[in-house]
C-alpha cells in the first residue's frame, strides 16, 4: 500500500481544479510513474493525491481543420507513438517518446506529466522544444497557453500556476510543416534507461534540399532543464547542409551548461553535444530527402 | 476507507473492498490471492509484476488499484486450460528452457501474451524491444527470447498465417 493521506478521483477537469483550490498541497497524478516513484521513496509521502487518470477530456491526439496537432495529456508514450496523426505530422516525436523506459512504462506514462514533471531528460521535451509547442493550461480563472519557449522555470518547475492543469498540447501546423525531425538520445542502457543526453533537431531545407533554410535545435540533459540553442541555429541557417553539420555542434557548445552526475562527467556531456548536434541534423536533413 | 471495487479478473467477476491506496499488486496479491504477480522493485524498473489491463501489459506495482476498477485484469492463475494444462505461451516457456528461477516468468509471460495475441510476426530485435520491460537474473535472456519467438510462431502458424499460404 501506498504511504498516502487519501486519493480523490476526480470526475472532470473542472472538479480537479476545485479539488486543487481546497488543498494547495495536493499533488496532481496523471499516469504515475513519476509521482507514485517519488510516493514509495517517501519524497511525496503522506500527501493527498488527486487522479485525473481516465479523464477523457484529456485524452486523444488530434489533428484540427486548421491542421494543427493536439495532444492531450493523458496520451501515454505508446499511444503518442503508434499514433497516425503523429506519424503523418511529426514522426520524430513519436520516435522520441518511443524511447523511453520500457515498453509497459511506455503504456503507463504520459505525454503530459512528461512536460509538467520540469525534468531535464524527459524524452520528449526536447523535440516539444525544438517545435516550439504550446501548452494549454487551464486555471480557476480560465485557460492560457504559454510557448514550450517560456515554460520551463528551474529544475523540476515549469510554468504552472497553483491550481492548474495541462489541458492540451499543440503543435501549430507551420512549426512542423515542410520540416524534418531527429532525435537521439544517448544512453547507457537500449531500454530502461533515462538519457545521457538528448538532442532534438528540426530542419527545413532549401528547395533543391542542399541548404538548410531554417534549422532548430533542442536538448535535454544539456543544462537544468532543457533548453533551445537559438545562437547555434541562426549561425548554420543558410548553409549547405554538410557545413551547418559540422558547425552547429562547436556552436551549440557556446550554449549549454551540463553538470556532471553518475550518469557521465560534464567533460564528457559536451562531447556528446559536439558530436550528437551534427548527428541529429545530418539525420533529419536525410529524412528531408537531402543526398550526403 | 474501504471502497467497493469490482473488475473482471482471469475471467471471473469479482467485487470486494479495497483501501484506494492499494496497488493493482497489493490487491491481486493480497486480497485476491493471485500470487504469480511478484513484486520485485515496487517502482516501475523490473517488469515482475506485469499484469494486462484490458490487454495491455502494465506494471502493477505502479497502477493505483482503483483504476482497475471495471476493467479485464489477466494474470498467468488466468492462462490455465479448464484441465489444468499449461497454455501454449507456457509450453513454449518449459521447451526452451526459459525458466531458472522463476521470479521474472509470469511477467514476462503476460508480455508475451499480448504479443502473440497481436497476431503480427516481429524480428528477434522487435522482440527483444517488446520484453524490454523486463528484468531477469538467471538466464540471460537468450532462452526466454527463444521461447517468446516459438510462442509467436507457433500462434502464427495455427491461426493460418504461413499454413494457409503454402
Ligand atoms: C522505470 C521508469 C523508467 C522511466 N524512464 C523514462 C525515460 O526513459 N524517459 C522519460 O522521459 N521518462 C522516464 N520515466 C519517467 C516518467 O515515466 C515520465 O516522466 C512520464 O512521462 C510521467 O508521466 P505520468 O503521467 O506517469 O506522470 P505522473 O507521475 O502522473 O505526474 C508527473 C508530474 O506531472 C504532474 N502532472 C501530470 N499531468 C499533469 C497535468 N495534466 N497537469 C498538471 N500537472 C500534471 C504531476 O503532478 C507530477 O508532478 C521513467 C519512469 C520510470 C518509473
Ligand atoms: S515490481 Fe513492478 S516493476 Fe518491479
Ligand atoms: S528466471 Fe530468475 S529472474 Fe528470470
Amino acid at each position: 500500500m501506498f504511504d498516502l493521506a487519501s486519493i480523490y478521483e476526480a470526475k472532470s477537469v473542472s472538479a480537479a481544479i476545485r479539488a486543487l483550490e481546497d488543498d494547495p498541497s495536493a499533488v496532481v497524478i496523471a499516469g504515475g510513474t513519476d509521482v507514485l516513484i517519488k510516493v514509495r521513496e517517501g519524497r511525496l509521502a503522506g500527501r493527498r493525491l488527486i487522479s485525473i487518470h481516465g479523464l477523457a477530456e484529456l485524452e486523444g491526439i488530434a489533428l484540427t481543420p486548421a491542421g494543427d496537432v493536439e495532444i492531450g495529456p493523458l496520451a501515454t508514450f505508446r499511444q503518442v507513438a503508434e499514433s497516425p496523426v503523429i506519424e503523418k505530422t511529426v514522426p520524430v516525436l513519436g520516435e522520441a517518446v518511443d524511447q523511453a523506459g520500457g515498453p509497459q512504462l511506455r503504456a503507463q506514462g504520459t505525454i503530459g506529466g512528461n512536460v509538467c514533471n520540469g525534468i531535464t531528460s524527459a524524452d520528449s521535451a526536447s523535440t516539444l522544444l525544438a517545435l516550439d509547442a504550446r501548452l494549454r493550461v487551464r486555471g480557476p480563472r480560465g485557460e492560457r497557453e504559454i510557448p514550450m519557449a517560456e515554460w520551463y522555470r528551474g529544475a523540476g518547475k515549469v510554468n504552472l500556476a497553483p491550481y492548474e492543469l495541462l489541458v492540451k498540447i499543440v503543435i501549430p501546423r507551420e512549426n512542423y510543416e515542410g520540416y524534418f525531425g531527429h532525435y537521439i538520445k544517448y544512453a547507457a542502457r537500449n531500454a530502461m534507461d533515462i538519457a545521457t543526453l538528448g538532442v532534438s533537431c528540426m530542419v527545413k531545407l532549401s528547395g533543391d534540399r542542399t541548404a538548410v533554410e531554417d534549422v532548430s535545435l533542442a536538448f535535454g540533459v544539456a543544462g537544468p532543464v532543457p533548453l533551445r540553442v537559438y545562437g547555434a541555429e541562426a549561425a548554420v541557417r543558410g548553409l549547405p547542409v554538410a557545413e551547418a553539420a559540422d558547425q552547429i555542434g562547436p556552436a551549440a557548445l557556446e550554449e549549454v551548461s551540463p553538470r556532471t552526475s553518475w550518469r557521465a562527467t560534464k567533460e564528457f556531456r559536451i562531447q556528446l553535444v559536439r558530436e550528437l548536434s551534427g548527428r541529429a541534423l545530418r539525420e533529419a536533413a536525410r529524412k528531408g530527402g537531402a543526398v550526403l | 476507507m474501504i471502497q467497493v471495487w469490482n473488475a473482471v479478473v482471469n475471467g471471473q467477476p469479482v467485487e470486494l473492498g479495497i483501501d484506494p491506496r492499494e496497488s493493482l499488486a497489493d490487491v491481486l496479491r493480497e486480497r485476491l490471492g493471485l500470487t504469480s504477480v511478484k513484486k520485485g522493485c515496487e517502482v516501475g524498473e523490473c517488469g515482475a509484476c506485469t499484469v494486462l489491463v484490458d490487454g495491455t501489459a502494465v506494471d502493477s506495482c505502479i497502477y493505483l488499484a482503483l483504476w482497475a476498477r471495471g476493467k479485464q485484469i489477466l494474470t498467468v492463475e488466468g492462462l490455465q486450460e479448464p484441465d489444468g494444462a499449461l497454455s501454449p505461451i507456457q509450453k513454449a516457456f518449459v521447451e526452451e528452457a526459459a525458466v531458472q528461477c522463476g521470479f521474472c516468468t509470469p511477467g514476462i509471460i503476460l508480455s508475451a501474451v499480448e504479443i502473440v495475441g497481436s497476431g503480427r510476426t516481429y524480428t528477434r530485435d522487435e522482440l527483444r524491444k517488446l520484453i524490454s520491460g523486463h528484468l531477469c537474473r538467471c538466464t540471460g535472456y537468450q532462452n526466454i527470447l527463444n521461447a517468446v519467438e516459438r510462442a509467436v510462431h507457433e500462434a502464427h502458424k495455427f491461426v493460418g498465417g504461413e499454413e494457409t499460404q503454402e
